[in-house]
């Protein structure tokens, strides 16, 4: 079993007919995704490289029983992509456009709190059952099938760490990149949660990085309610405060969310955590 | 991005914020005839971007146009060093001139996006005029906190909440909620990532002003802000980083001496981490992009060598769904271009790999190939010792 994807996902992508979007479609169907619409207002009745496209979500939900959306559009039309996934009651709505202003994601979180949609991201990488499902940007050859959930809030750090993992033969059940943004919709404990739940999920990998306090959070709640092994990674133990370093979350400000007070909860709670990010797959070795 | 004192002052009192009278002076000479026209005691004020201001001499009181002028000239031009500039300091360009108004009480303002929340955030507190981390770490109970539900305009029953909490009744209410409504307009309409007003001003004559005034810009927003691009001040930033942006390169310099290529934040923070661990110091932060494309190399190469204290470059590129030998073909056709003559490190990883980390080995270039995040920081750190 794996969490939120498998085989049963209808996927539909919005803005399939733009360059990213195009690409990325591409490389999600030869993994084996099921894409049954794209989405390009204007475009309606098309056909796009084998994909009937749509003028808008809700039809192809109507037509094709989509129940997962990605999202390729621009930054200035992204959080109308997302209410528009979600008024069309997708369950699944995964946006991996970069550079979203913060107050747009602020007001897609009060609808989304008050809908039955999940968000993922946005600015991830999108999210992987190996061998089954990959919606998203991630290479596909480096993941395998298996018992491990990964959980991040980077890109190509999630690649390093599931690598790692593959290199040792050691299988993931699902990886979920939640996004580099201080506004996001699927959290660490919404995957925590999920991972627990999940009975083929053995292990857990949660790699966090510098700003806000949401690995504090996760790790009291990893305390209270998982009892799977996890281990840890904070990337930024370098980083100097104030600077916004690349992610528009990753930023230590008002003496807030520093490597070192996130490595010591999550110590204190029980997570193993790794101070070199060439340790995750063999701290993971070690523990299962 | 950010903006000096004197802007967001001029920005907020668009919206309704009470401000001092003031004017700006770029050299000492103005000082004078702008503290004649406001009349009375002034005060001079350091323009830099940072806080602290005051502790490090850059904020003081003239009571005569002569003083005011005498103060500001020996401000222009000194090195002002606060907590919030790092032991470089930050030279002093320009003054805001202001009238001195009797204080008889400082409170805080101050509007965030919460991300626990993912709300807005209106803070305020009494104990305004000192630092608010310090307020918010030994004193967190004189925080007084309203959450703004983004699907519904701002009630005056918060408003007027806040300012109860403050202690701002009477004839002092009517004007207190105006200034956080005002605030708080300003802070959606022009996509702050942070307003604040510290201190906010009660004067012995019962009026109520923003002393002091800082805002942040929501970077991710700029792009239907045009107007507020003209704010930008460059001598506040780094030239390298300045450059680095324009060819929409995520580039932060540190003060160390080897210099880093990565791709994604996550992965180039995590680099300058076990270099930092393998007993290295970073020079950069720098990500070039998911992608990694020729010209971001050779852009970010041109960055890289533009800091003269690096001395050995490791490059860390997770090729994905790019192909290593594709990447690497970059990397030579670059540094080729450019004539790197220090040691470079290279690790590759993803499709091709083998491919990839030949091209390198035959290039005739000082290419070291790395096997790995940890051979590659050993063997960075070795070659720039």
């Amino acid at each position: 079993m794996t969490i939120l994807v498998d085989k049963n996902t209808r996927l539909a992508v919005q803005g399939i007919t733009g360059k990213e979007g195009s690409f990325h479609a591409r490389q999600c169907r030869e993994y084996g995704t099921n894409i049954v619409a794209g989405i390009t207002p204007g475009k309606g009745g098309a056909v796009h490289e084998g994909t009937p496209i749509f003028n808008t979500v809700e039809e192809a939900v109507e037509k094709e029983g989509v129940n997962a959306s990605v999202i390729f559009v621009p930054p200035p039309f992204a959080a109308d992509a997302i209410l528009e996934a979600v008024a069309a009651g997708v369950d699944l709505v995964i946006c991996i456009t970069e550079g979203i202003p913060t107050i747009d994601m602020v007001r897609v979180m009060s609808v989304i709190a008050r809908s039955r949609s999940r968000l993922i991201g946005p600015n991830c990488p999108g999210i992987i059952s190996p061998g089954k499902c990959k919606i998203g940007i991630m290479p596909g050859s480096i993941f395998r099938e298996g018992s491990v959930g990964v959980v991040s809030r980077s890109g190509t750090l999630t690649y390093e760490a599931v690598h790692q993992l593959s290199e040792r033969n050691i299988g993931q059940s699902t990886c979920i990149g939640i996004g580099g943004d201080p506004v996001i919709g699927t959290n660490f404990i919404d995957a925590l949660a999920l991972f627990n739940q999940d009975p083929e999920t053995e292990a857990i990998v949660m790699v966090g990085e510098i700003g806000g306090t949401a690995e504090e959070e996760a790790s009291r709640f990893i305390k209270e309610n998982v009892k799977k092994p996890v281990v840890g990674f904070i990337a930024g133990r370098t980083a100097p405060p104030g600077r916004r370093m690349g992610h528009a979350g990753a930023i230590i400000s008002g003496g807030k969310g520093t490597a070192e007070e996130k490595i010591e909860t999550m110590r204190k709670y029980g997570i193993h955590v790794v101070l070199s990010p060439a340790e995750i797959g063999e701290a993971m070795a070690k523990l299962i | 991005m950010k903006i000096h004192e004197y802007q967001a002052k001029q920005v907020l009192s668009q919206f309704g914020v009470p401000i001092p009278r003031g004017e700006l002076a770029s050299n000492p000479y103005e000082v004078y005839d702008i503290a004649s026209r406001l009349g009375g005691s002034v005060v001079v004020k350091a323009q830099i971007h940072a806080g602290g201001r005051g502790k490090g001499g850059g904020v003081k009181v003239a009571s005569t146009p002569a003083e005011a002028e005498e103060i500001a000239a020996a401000m222009f031009g000194m090195t002002l060093v606060t907590h919030q500039t790092g032991p470089e300091g930050r030279t002093v360009r320009r003054v805001l001139i202001e009238e001195a108004l009797p204080i008889k009480k400082e409170y805080y303002l101050g509007i965030v996006v919460d991300r626990g929340t993912q709300k807005p955030v209106i803070m305020v507190s009494p104990s305004g005029g000192m630092d608010i981390e310090k307020v918010a770490a030994e004193t967190p109970h004189l925080i007084f906190k309203e959450f703004v539900d983004p699907g519904v305009p701002l009630q005056s029953y918060v408003l007027r909440k806040l300012a109860f909490k403050l202690g701002l009744t009477g004839e002092l209410l009517g004007p207190t909620t105006k200034t956080i409504a005002a605030l708080y307009r300003a802070f959606e309409a022009v996509d702050a990532s942070l307003v604040e007003i510290n201190p906010f001003l009660l004067t012995e004559t019962q009026k109520v002003y923003a002393l002091d005034a800082k805002m942040n810009f929501d970077d991710n927003a700029l792009y239907r802000h045009k107007d507020l691009l003209s704010l930008r001040d460059f001598h506040e930033e780094d030239p390298l980083e300045i450059e680095a942006s324009r060819y929409g390169l995520s580039y932060i310099r540190l003060d160390g001496n080897i210099g880093c290529m990565v791709n994604g934040a996550g992965l180039a923070m995590a680099t300058m981490d076990i270099i930092k661990l393998t007993g290295g110091n970073p020079a950069n932060f720098l990500d070039v992009g998911g992608g990694a494309t020729v010209e971001q190399v050779r852009n970010a190469f041109k960055i890289i060598l533009g800091d003269q204290n690096v001395n050995a470059v490791l490059i860390n590129i997770f090729g994905g769904i790019m192909r290593c030998d594709i990447v690497a073909s970059g990397v030579v056709e670059a540094a080729k271009s450019i004539g790197v003559n220090i040691p470079v490190v290279v690790r590759l990883e993803g499709t091709n790999v083998e491919k990839g980390q030949e091209i390198l080995q035959n290039s005739g270039l000082k290419f070291t190939v790395a096997d790995g995040m940890k051979d590659a920081a050993e063997k960075v750190v070795a070659l720039a010792k």
